[in-house]
């Protein structure tokens, strides 16, 4: 597995997905590592960095598809050509890649760790589920993937016969675990530190508490 | 010294944090487990956060035949944080320990409930069942945390950690609804930074103990001001979050910061803020 490093990376680019933000960084000295991974990114102005998976790996380049919901998201979106910010990782566990016939299930911003997945995996099916039009712009990142936009649930898109690895919102991802054991859930949750050191993040896992940051944040689903 | 505060580092996740630091504070460790409180833990606020993590922690005889030999292994000078619920839980862990560098004694968590005996009595507790330097880590939030100090001292205590978070509640935008699922939790980071240099310099003026000093520690400009105040050692909490590499980089920066007759002046025998302050200017 990759050692994380935290560098200061300059930012390559920044570009508008549907009400989402693209930010491409100079990769410098951190390694990408394997899909579903996660890197603490320094926000502007703020105490605490924000924990995201990476979106794509571009030669030379790191990127991630940023939603900008709160004052540190927020901040990476207005990052521009010229600006440099912390870059730390990759942290975490990501998916297991040893599966026979993968289909991805996406949710919103969950798409986020899909399209660097979806290469690993030599493009697989996927489903994605999106919650207006505008949001459903941000499916551009993963070509010939199916889209549901509500009232319909994308978990009506999934096909039978397939390992499911998902990324979304809980609901999402609650009702992937019911209908479809064994498959790998990408999960998310407040972080502060991203590397096992704040006990911020914790999930119940089989009955106990564990750090998503360490145990996951890819987890099967029981 | 540089140390971590307690709970904000797991070495044996992070060796290579840890081994930046002169001693490891190991996260505190109560008689039996803790889960620890429920999900959501951690809130940022502006200049600093909330944490109600809960001494989350796998009680102290897993902590004794488990993890004290795996941090041994790592070759770091060892701090223990001893927590409890009564004067005997603290005494009874403090007597199992040995071949450590210290024992911080942790009397002011504000994630649980307080111990009913006082922090003197802890301390008179631990005295009476271990050799080895007690260091008891005070909450700024009581009145007079100096009179607490000099009690402590009297009790026993060989040093003292200032200071613990503070009870802060931060609230969502929208729902006005606490963040935390425990409604409050401990506020950290540079926002404490003023409340401990207070503290710090009352405590050493009431005791003249050896102190650790932290609470928003983020420069080496912060470690000047901490030790002007009367600390003799640092401890590094929040910045670790959101920078791994701090204690690196902070001892980088204060090896250019031409600091001799600061740290002389902060300690002399005859130290006082006006003294170091001049020092300082």
């Amino acid at each position: 597995m990759s050692e994380p490093r935290r560098e200061l990376l300059g930012v390559a680019g920044a570009e508008p997905v549907g009400p989402y933000t693209l930010l491409r960084f100079e990769r410098g000295g951190v390694d990408p590592g394997s899909p579903g991974q996660f890197f603490m990114l320094e926000a502007p102005g703020r105490l605490l960095p924000r924990a995201l998976s990476l979106c794509l790996a571009p030669a030379g380049e790191l990127a991630f598809l940023i939603d900008p919901v709160g004052p540190g998201t927020e901040s990476l979106c207005r990052l521009g050509r010229g600006d440099a910010v912390h870059v730390f990782g990759p942290l975490g566990q990501g998916f297991r890649l040893d599966v026979e016939r993968p289909v991805l299930v996406g949710g919103g911003i969950g798409i986020a760790p899909l399209p660097y997945l979806a290469e690993a995996l030599r493009f697989p099916p996927a489903v994605l589920g999106f919650r207006s039009e505008l949001h459903a712009e941000a499916a551009a990142l993963l070509p010939g993937a199916e889209i549901a936009i509500e009232p319909t649930l994308v978990t009506e898109l999934i096909p039978t016969g397939h390992e499911v690895l998902a990324c979304g919102p809980e609901p999402m991802l609650e009702a992937v675990a019911a209908r479809w054991p064994g498959s790998q859930l990408a999960w998310e949750a407040p972080m502060a530190c991203g590397y096992g050191a704040c006990y911020g993040c914790v999930v119940e896992i089989a009955g106990e508490l564990k750090r998503l940051c360490v145990e996951g944040p890819v987890l099967l689903a029981a | 010294m540089l140390l971590n505060a307690s709970g904000c580092l797991d070495a044996l996740v992070a060796p290579e944090i840890a081994r930046q630091l002169d001693a490891f504070v190991t996260k505190t460790v109560t008689p039996l487990p803790r889960e620890g409180n429920s999900p959501i833990r951690i809130a940022e606020t502006a200049h600093g956060m909330l944490n109600s993590i809960g001494l989350a922690n796998p009680g102290r005889e897993r902590f004794l035949t488990d993890q004290l030999p795996r941090l041994r292994e790592l070759g770091i000078p060892l701090w223990v944080s001893v927590g409890g619920f009564c004067a005997q839980d603290y005494a009874e862990t403090c007597a199992a320990l040995d071949g450590i560098a210290a024992i911080e004694l942790n009397l002011s968590c504000p994630n649980v409930d307080e111990a009913a005996d006082s922090a003197a009595e802890i301390v008179a507790a631990c005295r009476a069942t271990t050799s080895l330097p007690l260091y008891a880590k005070l909450s700024a939030a009581h009145p007079d945390v100096a009179v607490v100090a000099t009690a402590v001292a009297a009790a026993g205590a060989d040093g003292l950690s200032l200071i613990n978070t503070l009870r802060g509640l931060a609230l969502d935008p929208d729902t006005l609804k606490p963040i935390l699922a425990r409604s409050s939790g401990g506020l950290s980071g540079p926002s404490l930074k003023p409340v401990a240099l207070a503290t710090v310099h009352a405590c050493y003026a009431a005791t003249q103990l050896p102190i650790v000093g932290m609470g928003g520690i983020v420069t080496a400009q912060d470690v000047v001001e901490f030790v002007a105040c009367g600390a003799l050692h640092v401890a590094l909490g929040t910045v670790l979050f959101a920078d791994p590499h701090a204690p690196s980089r902070i001892r980088e920066e204060l090896a250019v910061v031409p600091m001799d007759d600061r740290y002389a002046a902060a300690h002399s025998s005859e130290k006082s803020l006006e003294f170091t302050a001049k020092a300082l200017a």
